[in-house]
């Protein structure tokens, strides 16, 4: 009857005084792999309890596929969840592992058979069946995790950083077997993290989150493009965003002899045009070098740190005593103490209003 | 000649990194006799001797014949060892009321020790369970007030816990007889009593629940260090109360488990207040009944049987400690504790 696979109404989450997440509504539509991302303690994990029915909402609505689980227990909601710290029962294999949810399912013998072995091939753990999850390495370990949700046939899968105990390789291989997981099974995943990287490559969109609060719930491409205050700008990308205070007047925008004409910019609608602003610039939209002149809007900056890291260099410099990052390309050469022409296009930059710092 | 040459200055040039290589290499060799060894074996060797002692007099002792002890030689060994002392001090010995020596104690300690020691680990694990990992409104207020219970002294509860013994035991008979009219017509099926005070069944209650503030606290403990997230897993896993209790915690618990029973199994077997106080005669534990030999005031000393009856009486948890101590370390080492 609906393509939501997880609606969220108004949840409300107080631990005693703690009031974790407040008035939360989310819409996740089917087969929809959402990500939820936000630093640490900003109720991630509590959201994701909330959903699998491990912790009681003090208010509100869970409905999965159309159904209110709220009351309902977490094996009646058509979940399977995977933890940070894998949380493979010890003294059973891994085969016991997988078929452990099975059993109490009462599901028919040749069937757990049937579904073990499919999610073993999946996963590649076939020769790792009949060993104890103390014979394994973090990322076999991980993929029995995962194994233990996909044999459960459930309509959504829940993740909870289920990378970060990972070294960065490992995280790198699994994330891109995560994502080819997702287009093999289809199934809804709504999966917390707290590294933007795998955010921006897993998911097909992003709820930033903060103090239990959602900042903003759109497409990697929106979030990191068009954020929709100066948390989320901040938050997102690496290295972080330049932020230059000034004021915006009559489509320009001044911060002492910098001035920069926004045409081009796409103010959101109904906010106001004049009056103080931040200009939020990513390192790796300024252009450096001979087309910089070409560009709207230039600037002289002087290179006092120069970071090399191979494909590209990180420059650190300094606008109206503010630490200014620019990332150019790691052929060019630059020599610290030089001083750089650089250009920007006000089309990729972002306005923010001062005193409430949403976008403008 | 000329190849000599080059040989002797090669050597010269190499001469420094030679140096180098007959220095100090691989690990640094420990000496074993550092003052620091010293000191601790002795301390060591020094209590070893202090505790084994006595222990050494008891066994000489216990094989030495009456007139071999009088001859006042402590420390010697029997010159001609007789296992006499040990039968008597295990069937012959009398105390006050009879003359069958430690046997029967022996038994009526295993008849207290068996059912107090599952029924109190059952409790208490299930108890501590339930603290840690199904945490309900009261329970910190619960937790805290069985902690408090393990600081009050027993023998403040000896006599409350005698009246309570009597009054519940009278108020299960009154019951029994009033309703167990309903379940049997024959005639006289329903004289039955119910008896806590002096009975067995009294003392392994006395026994479970003054175990319980430890063996809750020690369970609890330990449910708590195994992580949340196994715990969740299991519950979305559709494991209900007990089957994450028995096929996940109770898997991971052999350590846990055997130093639960280490504990009750020597203190109930040592217990010698509540066996005295709460039953009678003919049930008195092992420990009572040592002492109602060693103590009988009825003819000669007998020093070698009263040592052998001893060493006869402290022999379980003797054993206990041996048998579960491998137990315990190898729970460790088989990672029974890590996942
Ligand atoms: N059982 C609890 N009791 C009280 N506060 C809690 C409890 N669990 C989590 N919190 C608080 O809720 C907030 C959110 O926690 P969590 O959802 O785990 O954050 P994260 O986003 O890092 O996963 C944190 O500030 C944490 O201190
Ligand atoms: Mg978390």
């Amino acid at each position: 009857m609906t393509d939501h696979s997880v609606q969220i109404k108004d949840l409300d989450l107080h631990f005693g005084a703690v009031k974790v997440l407040q008035n939360l509504n989310l819409d996740i539509h089917d087969g929809e792999f959402l990500v939820l991302l936000g630093s640490s303690g900003c109720g991630k994990s509590t959201l994701l309890n909330c959903i699998a029915g491990l912790l009681e909402p003090t208010d509100g609505q869970i409905f999965i596929k159309g159904q209110n689980v709220t009351w309902k227990e977490p094996s009646e909601r058509g979940i399977g969840m995977v933890f940070q710290s894998y949380a493979l029962y010890p003294q059973m294999t891994v085969e016991g592992n997988l078929s452990f949810g099975l059993k109490n399912a009462r599901v028919p013998k040749d069937e757990i058979k049937r579904r073990v072995d499919r999610a073993a091939e999946i996963l590649q753990i076939e020769p790792l069946l009949k060993r104890k999850p103390g014979a394994l390495s973090g990322g076999q370990r991980q993929r029995v995790a995962i194994g233990r949700a996909l044999v459960r046939d459930v309509d959504v899968f829940l993740f909870d950083e289920p990378l970060s105990n990972l070294d960065a390789k490992l995280r790198a291989d699994l994330r891109v077997e995560l994502k080819r997981l997702h287009h093999q099974l289809k199934n809804t995943m709504i999966y917390v993290t707290h590294d933007q990287v795998e955010a921006m490559t897993l998911a097909n969109r992003i709820a930033i989150m903060k103090g239990g609060l959602i900042m903003q719930l759109d497409t990697p491409d929106v979030i990191y493009n068009r954020p929709v205050n100066k948390y989320v700008a901040d938050f997102i990308g690496s290295p972080s965003m330049n932020f230059i205070e000034g004021t915006l007047e009559r489509g320009t925008f001044r911060a002492g002899e910098f001035t920069m004409r926004m045409q081009g910019y796409d103010f959101a609608a109904g906010s106001a045009q004049d009056g103080p602003a931040i200009a939020g610039i990513r390192p790796e939209h300024i252009v450096t070098g001979e087309l910089a002149a070409n560009m709207p809007a230039t600037m002289q900056v002087k290179a006092e740190l120069v970071e090399p890291m191979g494909s590209d260099t990180l420059i650190w410099s300094r606008v109206n005593d503010e630490p200014f990052r620019i990332r150019m390309d790691g052929h060019l050469p630059v020599e610290e103490g030089e001083i750089l022409n650089i250009g920007i296009d006000p089309a990729r930059v972002s306005l923010f209003d001062t005193s409430t710092e949403e976008r403008l | 000649m000329a190849d000599i040459g080059t040989l002797n200055t090669m050597k010269a040039a190499e001469d420094p990194v030679r140096g180098q290589l007959d220095g100090p290499r691989g690990a640094r060799p420990k000496r074993n006799l550092s003052r620091r060894n010293i000191m601790l074996y002795g301390v060591l060797i020094v209590v070893a001797i202090y505790y084994l002692l006595p222990l050494y007099v008891m066994i000489v002792t216990s094989l030495k014949t009456m007139p071999e002890i009088r001859l006042g030689n402590v420390f010697s060994l029997p010159k001609d060892i007789t296992f006499q002392p040990w039968v008597k001090a295990w069937a012959e010995a009398c105390t006050g009321v009879n003359c069958d020596g430690l046997s029967r104690g022996f038994w009526n300690s295993v008849r207290i020790l068996i059912p107090s020691v599952i029924l109190s680990i059952s409790i208490a694990c299930v108890s501590g369970y339930a603290l840690s990992k199904w945490k309900f409104k009261g329970s910190e207020v619960f937790f805290t007030l069985l902690l408090v219970g393990a600081f009050i002294p027993y023998q403040v509860m000896l006599y409350p816990v005698v009246i309570i013994l009597r009054d519940v035991g009278t108020f299960l008979t009154d019951i029994w007889q009033g309703t167990c009219g309903f379940f049997t017509s024959a005639e006289g099926s329903c004289r039955g009593r119910v008896q806590l005070f002096g009975s067995l069944s009294g003392l392994v209650i006395v026994h479970s629940i003054f175990g319980m503030p430890i063996l809750v606290l020690l369970f609890r403990n330990y449910f708590a260090s195994i992580p949340e997230e196994l715990f969740k897993a299991a519950r979305v896993d559709g494991a209900g109360f007990w089957q994450i209790l028995f096929r996940i915690m109770l898997p991971m618990s052999l350590p846990i488990l055997v130093v639960a029973i280490i504990l009750q199994v020597t203190g109930i077997w040592n217990d010698f207040l509540f066996g005295v106080v709460y039953t009678r005669a003919e049930q008195y534990p092992m420990t009572v009944q040592l002492n109602n030999i060693v103590n009988s005031v009825q003819g000669t000393k007998e020093y070698n049987v009263n040592m052998a009856a001893t060493l006869l009486t402290g022999l379980v948890p003797l054993a206990i400690y041996f048998v579960s101590g491998k137990l315990f370390v190898r729970g460790i080492a088989a990672g029974a504790v890590k996942g």
